[in-house]
């Protein structure tokens, strides 16, 4: 399965990335190279086999709903690149 | 006598007498690394007048008589662990200005067990890496060899250590960035059990993967780190609370009759022959300690390394989508509108290596790709997991080579990402399968440069891992010797 030029520009919309041309070529070529080899996964019969998300044997966590002391809201702001004291700020969205 | 040089154990005993104090010690870690620093770039970020605050208070605290082990000891943290009101970038551009609210729960254990921190160590960007070449703030070099690599992605923490920049470390482990570092510089490296050591204020990369562990100069100063960073914390919910041994005390143990597994698959053609031949002398000195040698098989061990490279950036391009240039960190602010704003803050912001990971990850777990690539990969992660498990019911534990070659050169695998994966062929494994592992030293090339020998055991098997490096540490007397700078 070669990967396309078009692919790497889905790819990289979907990721949030602005490529330019010539970096998205290097990235085609990169991801073809890993990705063939990748292509050795397919000699393995996995049917049956459940896949494995996380290692250890928990399941879900839960604790008690209780309030705790949280950042203070002028701390969580502090390292926004833009915030107006109340929020953090974004270019206009509408 | 040069204080910077010594153990922890030794230090503390030191320190107990009255021999010396924190700051005295601290001094001679920060004049060492002044004069050594421009050479070896272990440090993103110095931090010597908090140093020498936290030795002062140390010092009052030695006063009381009631401290512990790391009470005065200075340390280096790898920089993708959060640190209140200190710079915490991940050797990233696009975090080159953050400043976390709040510790790590490693950093604030390690606070109050009054340790003393030296600075913020080097990586790879984001930990995605095996040389830390991938810093936005430069290389790592190899205290053995100053043009080769220190190994990554915890390379600035190793070389830190190796380099008696300070006396012991933190570094963190997604695919061998604690082990690969601490074979290339020759130090102690572990990366415990998953859920071990909680990853709260970690600096999420591969979060089923990633783990945080000790390097050190010896076995004995690993046990000693790992007493203050283990243990179960509400604030992670995958870290396991399951009672904490005091790892200390493992090490006195003989290893007679403790059964060490050789995976067939370790030993492959294409290994370095100085390296064989320093493993071979190593697993010689277990069997001369009374260790049963065994071999034992693990066939998956040959798609770790393609199962890992999708799985990891999988999670990574995750991870990764809240850098965006709105809560923390860099902002281009050329774009018009939010979109633009997103794209090009985090094209800029990301170095090559990230990008590619986003990029792979993103396209192994977009639709239609999902099932060939991620959920195939999550399937063999199963078939390694079983493997590693069964091997664990005929053995006690494993014995390998940390990688198939000494540090290469700087410069040497930048143009071939691929060559660079397989530099963690042998490391990968263990992450997959959430088991610990550790890298002691075990001799050197004709050239001098170290080679480590990687013990694994089955989850939680700690205590018989640092057992067995101890003893053979012990044994073989290895980590005596120093690099010249």
């Amino acid at each position: 399965m070669k990967i396309t030029l078009d692919e790497v520009q889905h790819v990289a919309q979907l990721a949030r990335l602005s490529l330019s041309e010539e970096q998205m070529k290097r990235l085609m070529d990169d991801m073809n190279d890993i990705l063939s080899y990748m292509d050795m996964l397919n000699e393995v019969d996995t049917s049956g086999l459940e896949p494995t998300s996380h290692v250890m044997d928990i399941k879900n966590v839960f604790r008690e709903d209780e309030t705790r002391p949280s950042l203070p809201h002028e701390k969580s702001l502090n390292n926004a690149p833009e915030q107006n004291r109340d929020s953090f700020v974004v270019p206009r969205v509408i | 006598m040069e204080l910077y040089r010594l153990t922890i154990g030794r230090l503390h005993s030191m320190l107990k007498k009255g021999e010396v104090s924190s700051r005295e010690l601290t001094e001679s870690v920060l004049a060492r690394a002044g004069e050594v620093e421009p050479k070896v770039k272990a440090f993103i970020t110095e931090m010597p007048e908090i140093a020498l605050r936290m030795a002062d208070e140390a010092d009052r605290k030695i006063k009381t008589g009631d401290f512990g082990p790391l009470c005065g000891i200075p340390l280096a943290i790898k920089d993708v662990l959060c640190m209140e009101g200190v710079r915490t970038t991940c050797a990233s551009k696009i975090l080159e200005n953050f400043i976390p609210p709040y510790d790590a729960t490693v950093v604030s254990k390690l606070k109050q067990a009054n340790a003393v921190f030296v600075g913020k160590a080097n990586m790879d960007e984001f930990a995605m890496g095996s040389s830390t070449e991938n810093s936005a703030f430069g290389a790592t070099h190899n205290p053995w060899d100053l043009d080769r690599v220190a190994g990554g992605s915890s390379g600035g923490s190793a070389a830190a250590v190796a380099a008696d920049e300070c006396i012991g470390a933190l570094g963190t482990d997604t695919g061998g960035s604690i082990r690969l570092p601490a074979s290339y510089c020759g130090v102690v490296g572990m990366k415990p059990t998953y859920g071990r050591v909680s990853r709260y204020g970690l600096v999420a990369y591969g979060s089923s993967l990633d783990q945080i562990g000790p390097i050190a100069k010896c076995v004995e100063d690993v046990a000693l780190l790992l007493n203050v960073i283990c243990g179960y914390d509400p604030l992670d919910s995958t870290s396991i609370d399951t009672p904490v041994p005091d790892y200390l005390e493992s090490l006195k143990q003989d290893i007679k009759g403790l059964k060490v597994g050789l995976p067939k698959e370790y030993f492959i053609e294409g290994m370095d022959t100085e390296v064989e031949s320093a493993i071979r002398n190593a697993i010689e000195t277990l069997r001369s300690l009374g260790a049963e040698i065994r071999e034992v098989s693990l066939p998956a061990t040959k798609y770790a390394v393609a199962a890992y490279y999708i799985v990891a950036p999988a999670e990574a391009s995750s991870n990764l989508a809240r850098y965006d240039g709105v809560k923390y960190g860099y902002r281009n602010r050329d774009g018009k509108t939010l979109m633009d704003m997103y794209k090009q803050t985090r094209t800029e912001g990301f170095g090559p290596e990230v990008l590619r990971r986003i990029m792979l990850g993103t396209y192994a777990l977009s639709a239609g790709y999902y099932d060939a690539y991620y959920k195939k990969a999550s399937q063999i992660r199963t078939l390694m997991k079983n493997e590693f498990q069964e091997a664990f019911e005929k053995v006690d534990v494993l014995a390998t080579p940390v990688c198939p070659t000494p540090a290469f050169k700087i410069g040497e695998r930048m143009d071939d990402p691929l060559q660079m994966y397989l530099t963690d062929v042998f490391t990968i494994s263990t992450n997959m399968a959430g088991i610990p592992g550790l890298s002691v030293p075990c001799g050197f090339n004709g050239a001098g440069l170290p080679i480590g020998l990687q013990v694994l055991g089955g989850h939680f098997q700690e205590e018989k891992m640092l057992r067995v490096a101890y003893q053979f540490e012990q044994a073989a007397g290895i980590s005596q010797k120093k690099p010249s700078l």
